[in-house]
């Protein structure tokens, strides 16, 4: 019962507290605009050769004059993180679930799950373009599909752990059936736990999705026109696609905390 | 008809002797506290009964049955100290809580619900969010989803153990009336020697290492209008029943 009276000490409105909070975008903005500036007048004053630093003016016209294409090549590589992120969501769930269900499958899968967050797994992707073909967006979807996974398994495991004991044996004096009990209390009870796991896969899910296009495959995303823009000597343009980028994983992110924000709304610890 | 009936019942945890040689009777509809010092194997007493322990001897019967039957047969309802509510569903959900697992249909569950939030005051708050409410509320809500399948006994580990007096004294007043208005017996764990006074038949006390019955005492538990448990609280037998329970509790803990 005391977390509830701190966030209202928090909050408290009219405090400095709020008031940073209120108006928290303006420090990071003015900072990044700072740095901009800085970056233009040194590359402008020191002479820095564009391959090394391209001016940001130069970036912002190659943003200008190649948006069509961004902007294609964004979605093409934002659906491949998408689709990814979707079905590495489900399954990393629905192992989970049955995880947690059966003794057996957890002893199955735990080991495989966690073995594999230590594996580099873009490194997979040339590997999925051999055995799927470069003409499909499969072997990309399916790198981020592995990499979603697992975040997403550790949470929603830990997750359906958390049960208070109090909830246990309230359904115990229920008699309730271990399916009852997961479906009224351990499930909903993960909740929170199981979007942390998707806030924390969806950045990443965007990162697989731009470096899997380093290996091979179709040459439609960002990835593969930083690369070859970069091949080209076109810098500017690489930066301007590698700006894109940065704009896809904070879309990204900003989702996953967004869908955060919402699955955590009006709870309070009783 | 009893409602619990206890004999001879004994359970260890390991080195620990938690309860010896416990014989206890619960009529229908009648109100009985356990109170003793931590450690005594009151709250181990009530989950043997609720089946949430297994008793180490002795036999437990509970309506008759075995504890497990009794459970699956939802002859109790149980409130613990922490209310327990589950924070994503709403006020009236959790009420209908128990009805659901047993497989009642939905209208059927909802007008149980708002009829039990009506006799626990709450009706305003039906679609309110646990997380919304006070301690006491939250009490109470935990309190109609224990009475919801009509059981004939209550079970209740310190319910009120973290409120404040004020709202203590009132939630006492309203369990009383709750217990008569269901004919509910009840089974009523508790920490505090004026609440074991006020509202029960018989206070049981108990004494810890090993957890036994030391004496079993009159309460005072008020028969007519609900105002009367006020009349109860300033009355002699009132405080010859506190007098008793702690007295009874000091040579317990003296031995």
């Amino acid at each position: 019962m005391t977390a509830p009276t701190d966030e209202r000490h928090g909050r408290r409105p009219g405090s400095d507290g709020s008031a940073v909070r209120r108006n928290g975008w303006v420090a990071p903005v003015a900072f990044g605009v700072l740095v901009l500036l800085v970056w233009e007048g040194l590359v402008r004053l020191l002479g820095v050769p564009a391959f090394l630093l391209p001016a940001p003016t130069a970036i912002g016209a190659q943003i200008g004059s190649h948006l069509p294409v961004i902007l294609e090549t964004a979605a093409v590589t934002g659906g491949n993180a998408l689709v990814g992120l979707v079905a590495g969501f489900l399954v990393g769930v629905l192992l989970a679930l049955l995880a947690s269900a059966s003794r057996l499958v957890a002893e199955l899968t735990t080991p495989v799950v966690l073995a594999g967050s230590a594996v580099p797994i873009v490194a997979l992707a040339p590997v999925f373009t051999t055995m799927f073909g470069s003409t499909t967006e499969i072997p990309r979807r399916l790198v981020v599909t592995v990499v979603v996974i697992v975040p997403v398994f550790v949470s929603t495991v830990r997750g359906l752990r958390a049960v208070a004991p109090v909830h246990a044996d309230l359904m115990t004096s229920l008699a309730a059936t271990p399916a009852q009990f997961a479906r009224f209390v351990r499930v909903p009870g993960a909740m929170p736990y199981i979007i942390t796991g998707l806030r924390l896969a969806a950045p990443a899910a965007v990162i697989a999705s731009i470096v899997a296009e380093y290996f091979g495959g179709l040459q439609n995303g960002l990835g593969s026109r930083i690369t070859s823009a970069a091949a080209n000597t076109a810098y500017a343009r690489a930066w301007a696609f590698v700006a894109a980028s940065i704009v896809l994983g904070l879309l990204f992110y900003l989702a996953g905390l967004l869908a955060e924000r919402l699955a955590t709304r009006g709870r309070t610890t009783t | 008809m009893t409602a619990v009936e206890l004999e001879e019942v004994d359970k260890r945890f390991g080195e620990v002797h938690a309860l010896d040689g416990i014989d206890l009777t619960i009529a229908d509809g009648e109100f009985v506290s356990l109170i003793g010092p931590s450690g005594c194997g009151k709250s181990t007493l009530l989950r043997i009964i609720a089946d949430l322990e297994q008793a180490g001897g002795g036999t437990v019967l509970v309506a008759g049955k075995s504890p497990q039957r009794a459970r699956v047969d939802q002859e109790y309802g149980i409130a613990f100290q922490a209310a327990g509510l589950l924070e994503w569903r709403t006020v009236a959900e959790n009420v209908e809580l128990p009805l659901q697992v047993h497989g009642m249909g939905k209208a059927q569950r909802r007008a149980r619900a708002a009829e039990l939030l009506e006799l626990v005051g709450l009706a305003d708050f039906a679609a309110s969010r646990p997380g919304q409410l006070s301690g006491g509320m939250q009490q109470r809500v935990a309190i109609a989803r224990a009475l919801a399948p009509s059981p004939r006994l209550l079970l209740m580990d310190e319910p009120f153990g973290a409120l404040d007096e004020m709202t203590r004294e009132r939630m006492q007043a309203e369990l009383l009336r709750l217990a008569r208005e269901t004919g509910a017996a009840v089974l009523f764990v508790t920490h505090s020697i004026p609440e074991a006074a006020v509202l029960s038949d018989r206070v049981v006390v108990m004494s810890p290492r090993p957890g036994r019955i030391t004496e079993v005492i009159g309460g005072c538990r008020p028969g007519g209008a609900v105002g009367d448990i006020d009349d109860v609280r300033e009355s002699t037998a009132f405080f010859e029943a506190i007098t008793a329970v702690r007295e009874s509790l000091r040579k317990a803990h003296g031995s």
